[in-house]
């Protein structure tokens, strides 16, 4: 079993940000490649209109494919290089140079980055796949390709700039992809809705993150990562580092689902499942612990922000766990788990250098499994007439084997039985939340009974999930037209993809965790943790965790297995009433934040109404009248206008004479 | 003053200005001697040869002076220094632009001129020219006699070489102002308010002189300038004969209170002349005067700036205001020039270094946008009935351009792109234009200029605004595809008529309808041309800048 204890303390971690290179020849001067070829394909997609229809798809999966195999390439590069030459920056020339403030566009090739590449570019290749399939009868399939390869662009300018100003533009593309793919199907109108919540829960992130580059420019007169990052211990106050950190934590809030922004992920779910599975689980909705995690210094050398994240993260983690427990739709119920584990990389991201490795490790893994079990879900919808709710399946299994055991893959990587991926990357989690931090071991108690507890109850709802779809007796609806359901496995197309996905989703975890070389690659960038002893031995932890799994999936099994699944919802504990709602998230928003706002708008409108356009008629009016004597003087007689130059003239000649006396 | 001594001339110095004029009297020989079929192929490959030349030339000339910091030519006279060099550039340049506009044909083979501008108009004698398909080819001479005296404006030593230039190139513009094909009366009424109110001002430029060398005993504005600075008795002499001398100057910018002659002859011109003489006069007046108020005046800084002022903020107020009550297209870009002319004189009053280059490269971005945004006008014809014989004049007026956007949405684009640049909206040339006046402004200390110049320009919005709200989102009233359609607008043939409406009047009349004609291409490589410049000078502004600003100092 690999743990803590077998990690080499061979750098020092605090604040630890390397030299980087910057490269001017050589093979890795492709990287603007990664972004350009889909961002073409985009443009293409989009311009080219219905004529491109037939093959638009097409290229759509070229694009990201082509993506995938220049990121490969780089990777190549990159492992030939010594570990401590791997952080490179690939510079695209000036980007603004405004007085003082000068900024250069480039991309920060390093491990971390590198990681995120592979996994966008991969993962997103496979639902494009997978999208060609699901997509085949909706009528603007080309325009969802374009969307698609848009957000693969955008998600990669995200994790490959080199600056927070760069990094920026890519957030703001991936918020506009994923408002797209959300109200893709806008003409209904909840779903154009979702996209709007969506794209308010992300602007009020998004105002974190201009407050911290503001903070940052003002502070550090730069918003590179370079100088930022290297600048922490100089210059800074306490204060404002906290301040920074907060703020992109606020960022990453908004980006992530994290809470207080958590509500709009259960209705992204409105988008077609292939955009839930790479947009809202594998990719976008990690930005946030991609943010945190290159921020490391700055947080390190801010512990209040520190424990800010650590503190969202176990929140997060148990909202989502106990949302997830309640849901009856397939897409929600993976949402809230979605978000429950992103509470999990949150968490590890705050837990400091012994953490940001598992986080990203957590990411990874994550990425697969619950993009194998998106995909698995649009499958079950494909071949259930689009019926989400759980109610409705039941004994699946026989009639979509395929499905069934990619399905099973990821149900047991996520709830972490060994030796499938989730467990070695929840593991770590779960070990590094029980290490105490300055001496003090009431948070290892704390944030580690969380992780545990948050073991447990995942267990319970991902099994629920998984039984209820898949085991029991059949509880089908008839379709939308009347006739019976005939469940039905899915084409080639997208079986594959899931397969493939369920593949990493059992093997991923083991490899990367095999002598620590995950770790180890990412070392350049985050450093090697200190070995640090948790509270509890590390065998104790990984028995009470496993106990609880058993625990949960058990309960689950005798509730939604063997036993009848009510098709109608009982009414249920105070508890399940609350957790089908999000935990009231959202009449908390409505009472704080929307009657407010919309009372502001009321008199800000009314305000606007009589005061402001009374005015700005009046100007308008007045300027028309001006404009009017102005015209009256304009007659058309050479003699006026000759006088009124005359006249003016004279003027101008008295003004200077009366001056100079 | 006895014995006279031939002044060594630097040719090489001066090669924009004599290849420019040289070509211009070659264009009168080929009037006498090329047949009259070849005759308009020649002058105008003559005319682009020597507009290029002259491009050439400064480009030779470039180094030299970013060297040496330039050379006095003519003993004086003439002074080659890095803003002569930046204006003569820009002014061939546009005059090129300008030229290709000017020498384009519809596809029935009409230029914009008149077939014979000596013909009574509506006689006879006008009819067979035109049947007969005569041509005023004079035209092209014309123009680079113009183009000569406006390379020579900026780089003028003293005042009376300046009157000089001023005549070389207003003569020309008051012939060519009275010869447009369409409108004949409107342009003639035009070309001679232009040459009366042009006369008077060169009156007041020349008693101004006059003043000025009875107070100085030079000519020479560095002599005027030594003569300022020491204390005498005759210094209202000097004022009035300065405040004379920038009226003069002020005339052919078209600054309030000498503007008056600006929507008139801008609305009467033949509209490929009115782009030309919107750059080009106002890139060589603006320049020349930015040199003697900076070399010949700075002494009286203090006491002009009273007038300077003064004219800045009417020129911009008054520019603007009036804008918005107009419904001619051409009388719009009159005002709208008006305007701009406050905003470039912001950039002089700044008086330093950072004013030189914004100027310069403020008459670049506005002569770019201002000959393409001419030359679309001069596109957008009116056509009554069917056949390419129905095409009409110009539809200048804005309820003609309603729908534009959708029957010709590229044009219209252009056209929008052009506004906005005047409008002064970011990543178009004329925001990096206006940001670098005002900013100027600000820094010498004139921020009351720079912060009414920006809410002139926010005002200023609203017009152009208004014009693509109209191309794109306003149904057409009629367009070609439906020529025998209802609804009508047109200007009545007297153009001062469209004074006295506020609001875009939509009047019926036979069936006249909106068309965009098709040319032999020259216009549409200029006006390409322009949006381009227009394009890139407001994404990277900075090259340009830094060029400009690398030369922007006046020899003493």
């Amino acid at each position: 079993m690999h743990s803590l204890t077998t990690l080499v303390a061979s750098l020092p971690s605090e604040s630890f940000e390397p030299a980087s290179e910057i490269v001017r020849s050589g093979v890795l001067l492709v990287a603007p490649l990664l972004v350009g070829l889909p961002l073409l394909s985009a443009a293409v997609l989009l311009l080219s209109g219905r004529r491109s229809d037939r093959w638009g798809h097409w290229l759509g999966v070229l694009a990201s494919t082509a993506s995938f195999v220049v990121a490969a390439i780089v990777f190549v590069a990159m492992l030939q290089r010594s570990a401590d030459a791997r952080v490179i920056d690939v510079s695209l020339g000036t980007w603004i140079d405004a007085g003082a403030f000068q900024l250069d566009a480039g991309m920060r090739l390093d491990p971390l980055s590198l990681t995120f590449v592979l996994l966008v570019t991969f993962v997103g290749t496979l639902i494009h796949v997978y999208a060609v399939a699901y997509m085949e009868h909706d009528a603007d399939r080309r325009r969802f390709f374009a969307y698609l390869n848009l957000f693969v662009a955008a998600m990669l300018v995200l994790v490959l700039a080199d600056s927070y100003l760069l990094l920026f533009v890519g957030w703001e593309g991936v918020g506009l992809a994923s408002y797209l793919l959300i109200g893709f199907w806008n003409h209904h109108y909840d779903y154009a809705v979702a996209a709007k919540k969506a794209f308010v829960a992300n602007r009020i992130g998004d105002l974190g993150l201009i407050i911290a580059l503001g903070l940052m420019f003002a502070t550090f007169g730069a918003v590179d990562f370079g100088t930022v990052l290297s600048g922490v211990e100089g210059s800074a106050s306490q204060g404002t580092l906290t301040a920074i950190g907060l703020m992109l934590l606020l960022a990453a809030c908004g980006k992530s689902a994290q809470f207080p922004l958590q509500s709009w992920l259960g209705d992204a779910m409105a988008g077609p499942t292939p955009v839930s599975a790479l947009i809202h689980a594998a990719t976008m909705v990690t930005a946030g612990v991609y943010l945190i995690v290159r921020s490391a210094p700055l947080f390190d050398a801010a512990p209040t922000a520190q424990l800010v994240v650590v503190i969202v993260g176990a929140i997060t983690l148990l909202f989502g766990a106990i949302v997830g427990c309640a849901k009856d739709d397939i897409k929600k119920a993976l949402a809230a788990s979605t978000m429950s584990q992103i509470g999990y990389m949150i968490l590890a991201a705050g837990l400091g250098p012994v953490g940001y490795a598992f986080a990203i490790f957590h990411l990874i893994t994550h990425g697969f499994f619950k993009a194998g079990m998106f995909l698995g879900a649009g499958s079950v919808m494909h071949g259930m007439d689009d019926q989400v709710d759980m109610r409705r399946f039941g004994g699946l299994a026989r009639y979509m084997t395929i499905t069934w055991l990619t399905f099973m893959a990821g149900w047991l990587a996520i709830i972490g039985v060994p030796p499938f991926s989730g467990f070695f990357s929840k593991d770590k989690i779960i070990e590094a939340a029980f290490v105490p931090v300055d001496g003090s071991p009431w948070r290892a108690w704390v944030f580690g009974g969380i992780t545990l507890l948050g073991a447990g109850i995942t267990a319970f709802y991902m099994s629920r999930l998984f039984f209820m779809t898949f085991e029991g007796e059949r509880r089908w609806s008839t379709k939308r037209d009347g006739t019976a359901q005939h469940p039905h496995e899915s084409p080639r197309l997208m079986t594959w993809p899931m397969i493939v996905l369920a593949i990493g989703s059992i093997g991923l975890g083991f490899f990367l965790n095999l002598g620590g070389r995950f770790v180890d690659w990412l070392a350049p960038v985050l450093g090697h943790p200190e070995h640090e002893e948790p509270v509890l031995p590390i065998w104790v932890i990984t028995v009470l965790t496993l106990g609880l799994v058993i625990v949960g999936v058990v309960i689950a099994w005798r509730r939604y297995a063997i036993s009848q699944v009510p098709v109608i919802p009982p009414v249920g504990t105070e508890l399940t009433r609350a957790a089908r709602v999000d935990l009231y998230q959202d009449s908390v928003n409505d009472v704080l934040l929307v009657e407010p706002g919309q009372a502001l708008t009321r008199s800000l409108v009314y305000a606007d109404r009589t005061a402001i356009d009374g005015t700005v008629t009046g100007v308008g009016l007045s300027t028309v009248v001006l404009g009017g004597w102005a015209r009256r003087l304009q007659t058309g007689y050479v003699r006026s206008y000759a006088a009124s130059m005359l006249l003016g003239l004279v003027v101008l000649v008295v003004a200077v004479l009366v001056i100079q006396n | 003053m006895t014995d006279f001594v031939a002044p060594d001339v630097d040719w090489a110095a001066l090669s924009p200005v004599v290849i420019v004029l040289i070509a211009a009297v070659l264009g009168v020989l080929v009037e006498a001697f090329v047949p009259v079929r070849a005759r308009r192929t020649v002058q105008l490959s003559l005319a682009l040869a020597a507009l290029f030349g002259a491009i050439i030339a400064v480009a030779a000339l470039w180094s030299g002076v970013e060297d040496t910091g330039g050379t006095v030519v003519l003993g004086g006279s003439l002074l080659v220094d890095g803003p002569t060099l930046v204006l003569q550039g820009t002014i061939a340049l546009l005059a090129l632009l300008a030229l290709l506009i000017i020498a384009d044909r519809t596809e029935t083979g009409e230029d914009a001129f008149a077939p014979n501008a000596a013909a009574v108009p509506g006689s006879e004698y006008e009819e067979l020219a035109r049947r007969k398909g005569v041509r005023q080819t004079e035209v092209y001479p014309l123009v680079l006699f113009a183009t000569g005296g406006m390379l020579i404006f900026p780089a003028t030593g003293d005042l009376l070489t300046l009157f000089v230039a001023l005549e070389v190139l207003s003569l020309p513009l008051y012939l060519l102002t009275g010869m447009a094909r369409r409108r004949r009366l409107l342009s003639q009424e035009a070309s001679m308010k232009y040459f009366l109110l042009g006369a008077f001002s060169s009156a007041l430029l020349l008693f101004g002189i006059a003043l000025v060398y009875g107070y100085s005993g030079s000519l020479r504005y560095s002599e005027i300038a030594e003569a300022t600075q020491v204390p005498g008795g005759l210094d209202s002499l000097l004022l009035v004969g300065s405040v004379l001398i920038l009226s003069g100057l002020l005339f052919k910018v078209g600054a309030v209170p000498f503007h008056t002659w600006t929507p008139d002859v801008y609305q009467g011109a033949p509209t490929p002349i009115t782009g030309f003489m919107a750059a080009c006069t106002k890139a060589a007046a603006f320049g020349a005067l930015l040199r003697i108020v900076y070399t010949m005046l700075p002494g009286l800084a203090w006491d002009l700036g009273v007038v300077l002022w003064t004219v800045a903020i009417l020129t911009m107020v008054v520019g603007t205001v009036a804008a918005l009550v107009q419904t001619d297209m051409k009388r719009v870009l009159g005002y709208s020039s008006i305007a701009h002319a406050g905003f470039i004189l912001t950039g002089i009053i700044a008086l330093n270094q950072a004013g030189i280059t914004a100027v310069l490269f403020y008459l670049l971005v506005y002569g770019a946008a201002t000959i393409g945004a001419f030359g679309i006008v001069w596109l957008v014809r009116e056509r009554s009935g069917e056949g390419p014989g129905a095409v009409l004049g110009e539809a200048t007026h804005l309820s003609q351009w309603a729908g534009l956007g959708r029957t010709h949405p590229l044009l219209a684009l252009t056209f929008a792109l052009f506004l906005l640049s005047f409008a002064g909206i970011p990543l178009t040339a004329g925001f990096a234009g206006k940001f670098s006046v005002f900013s100027a402004a600000v820094e010498g200390g004139a921020w009351p200029l720079a912060l009414i110049g920006v809410l002139a320009s926010a005002a200023a919005v609203f017009f152009y605004v208004r014009i693509i709200v109209l191309m794109f989102f306003t149904e057409p009233a009629g367009t070609d595809e439906e020529a025998t359609g209802t609804a009508v607008a047109a200007p009545s043939g007297d153009g001062f008529a469209a004074i006295g409406d506020t609001a875009v009047v939509v009047e019926a009349r036979s069936t006249v309808t909106t068309t965009v004609v098709g040319t032999e291409g020259f216009a549409v490589v200029a006006i390409a041309v322009c949006a381009i410049l227009t394009v890139v000078l407001g994404v990277f502004p900075s090259p340009v800048l830094e060029l400009i600003d690398g030369v922007a100092a006046f020899l003493p």
